[in-house]
């Protein structure tokens, strides 16, 4: 090992720390732009300001996809963790015929193109006579939220002993007693953070929406057709940049449950290790 | 991201042992009770996925008249997204894009994983999420951004000014092949730092102690142990990197340009205004058995390659 790190020492952790630039220097870019005078994103700033922010309040368009975003990201939160749990225990708990592939199978949007979730939803949808609608979207981010909330509460039921629900009926609680009283509590921080975490994917997430919406836009539909102005570019990076608030403040609180959980079950890693 | 696929140790199944045991006696209790349990989601994945996944098969060996869809068994939209030359171009131009940025992205991924997971120590966890932020800024956002870095009067060009390399911007950054590639470099990152991250944490470290008893210098070392065993991270990350990213049209749509338009604007717009869904649904599934193949024969040849150098 000492002679590994003698020799890694020198570039590794400068490659790391060029590699972290690159990763965050796009992203900086936009709260920079964001309170920039200038309605063109240009070096050097013309001057700090605050009414890119101040054009969005009581801009009712937007306003309305926000609310959609926050009716979609709720429910397919839900949705993907209730359905997560499930298929986490058993994957964690049992052994039985089936599991890998099946398994395999709930994984899968891990390994699609999102344009193929979209457009097959939709091709079904449409001569079923549905229509367009945000229950649509709701549908597909809860696939692609799945992988990502089975991840995480697997992690926490590898760390939860059954013998505390074993003990617990033993000593005469109920099914129902034993959930509420001893399963989901153990579970809490796992399933809180696979809500954030399937919130957040929900909340960024484009082309499902986009193809499935219909006239009901979220927020990255409302900024895709903003785009097309480059007087709104500001506005939408400001609107950005609340985003990307609002997202880190989600994955902090998500990234702090997971540590509890994680404390709890002695498991060590980040959200996927 | 592989762990819930990974038969790894589930320590509390152990007095289960002998339902691993195939025959064809019936379920036992344990696994009916696990059948029933993951039985939702399966359902769901299914009804949501696989059946409209089919149904995507099924529309392209249709065809379509204005708005009424002809039933009748036909190849011709396979034969039209294999032999224009327009979708052949653009799937092969497709196919390049994901191709270069997978392999690129693996590349620059590994030395990060490899930092992180040898010489992280107890901050394993806390670079883990550093390097998690940028990517969940939102996809579109990031595209944004580069949008406004490659810019004509962007931030590299006036950069590129400023520290006199040129004297009048570079028109070639933005709309271009090269613009989506880096941009899709970029946001696709993490998702090949983490399956590598995972795969180089499940080394036994005593392997690597064993190889320099043994007398094998670093390199040697990495090649005959570190790097063969973390294959199934590095090839999980190909794998994650390149199949989604051929099915992108917002990059290639905001920075690529005419000349970085993917197959998925062709697919988009079967969906929209041409309004053609069976070779729309031919499209998306030639494009996806043709990324399949070549997602298939980069892990053979990969595997190959390790194989040799060892």
């Amino acid at each position: 090992m000492r002679i590994s790190k003698a020799v890694n020492a020198s570039w590794l952790p400068l490659y790391a720390a060029l590699y972290l630039v690159f990763l965050y220097l796009p992203v900086l870019l936009l709260p920079i732009f964001s309170v920039n005078a200038s309605a063109v994103p240009v070096f050097p700033l013309s001057g700090l300001t605050l009414d890119w922010y101040r054009s969005l309040v009581g801009n009712d368009s937007m306003i309305n996809s926000a609310w959609n975003t926050l009716i979609v990201g709720v429910a397919a939160s839900l949705l993907a963790t209730i359905l997560g749990v499930g298929a986490a225990r058993a994957i964690t708990r049992y052994r039985f015929r089936g599991r890998r592939p099946m398994a395999a199978v709930i994984m899968a949007p891990l390994f699609l193109p999102e344009i193929i979730i979209a457009i097959a939803l939709l091709m079904v949808a449409l001569p079923l006579g549905l229509g367009l609608s945000l229950v649509l979207v709701i549908f597909g981010h809860v696939l692609i939220c799945l992988p990502y909330s089975i991840t995480v509460l697997v992690s926490g039921f590898e760390g939860f002993d059954p013998a505390y629900e074993e003990a617990s009926a033993d000593l005469g609680e109920t099914v129902f007693g034993t959930l509420t009283r001893v399963t989901l509590p153990i579970l809490m921080p796992a399933i809180i953070s696979s809500l954030l975490v399937a919130f957040t994917i929900s909340l960024d997430e484009f082309i499902i929406a986009f193809f499935l919406s219909g006239s009901e836009p979220t927020l990255p539909i409302y900024i895709w057709g903003q785009l097309r102005f480059a007087s709104r570019l500001p506005a939408v990076l400001a609107l950005g940049t609340l985003m990307l608030i609002a997202s880190l403040m989600l994955l902090v609180v998500a990234e702090l449950f997971r540590r509890r959980a994680a404390r709890r079950s002695q498991i060590e890693g980040g959200f996927f290790a | 991201m592989t762990t819930a696929l990974e038969d790894g140790p589930a320590p509390f199944v152990s007095q289960n042992k002998k339902a691993r045991s195939f025959g064809l006696r019936s379920l036992d209790p344990e696994e009916i009770r696990g059948i029933r349990l993951l039985s939702p989601t399966f359902l769901y994945t299914l009804a949501f996925l696989i059946g409209p996944i089919l149904v995507v098969v099924a529309h392209s060996f249709w065809t379509q008249t204005y708005l009424t869809i002809d039933r009748s068994f036909t190849l011709e939209n396979y034969r039209i997204a294999l032999t224009e030359p327009i979708y052949q171009d653009l799937l092969m131009r497709s196919l390049y894009i994901s191709f270069v940025v997978s392999l690129i992205t693996v590349v620059l991924a590994y030395p990060i994983a490899y930092f992180i997971s040898f010489h992280g120590g107890s901050r394993k966890g806390l670079l883990l999420f550093l390097i998690t932020i940028p990517f969940w800024t939102g996809y579109l956002l990031r595209v944004m951004a580069w949008k406004v870095i490659l810019g004509y009067n962007g931030v590299l060009n006036t950069a590129l000014i400023g520290l006199g390399v040129t004297d009048k911007p570079v028109e070639s950054l933005l709309y271009s092949s090269n613009a989506v590639i880096i941009t899709l470099i970029h946001a696709w990152a993490v998702f090949a730092i983490l399956p590598i991250f995972v795969s180089l944490e499940k080394i036994d470290r005593s392997y690597l102690e064993a190889a320099t008893d043994l007398g094998d210098g670093p390199v040697r070392r990495f090649m005959r142990i570190t790097l063969p065993l973390s294959m199934p991270g590095v090839i999980g990350a190909l794998l994650i990197v390149m199949i989604p990213t051929v099915g992108d049209f917002v990059t290639p749509r905001l920075v690529g340009g005419s000349e970085g338009i993917m197959i998925a604007n062709a697919i988009q717009s079967q969906f929209g205004r041409s309004s053609n869904w069976p070779l729309g649904a031919a499209l998306t599934i030639t494009t996806m058995c043709v990324v399949t193949i070549m997602a298939g024969m980069t892990v053979l040849v990969l595997r190959a390659a390790v194989r040799w150098m060892r």
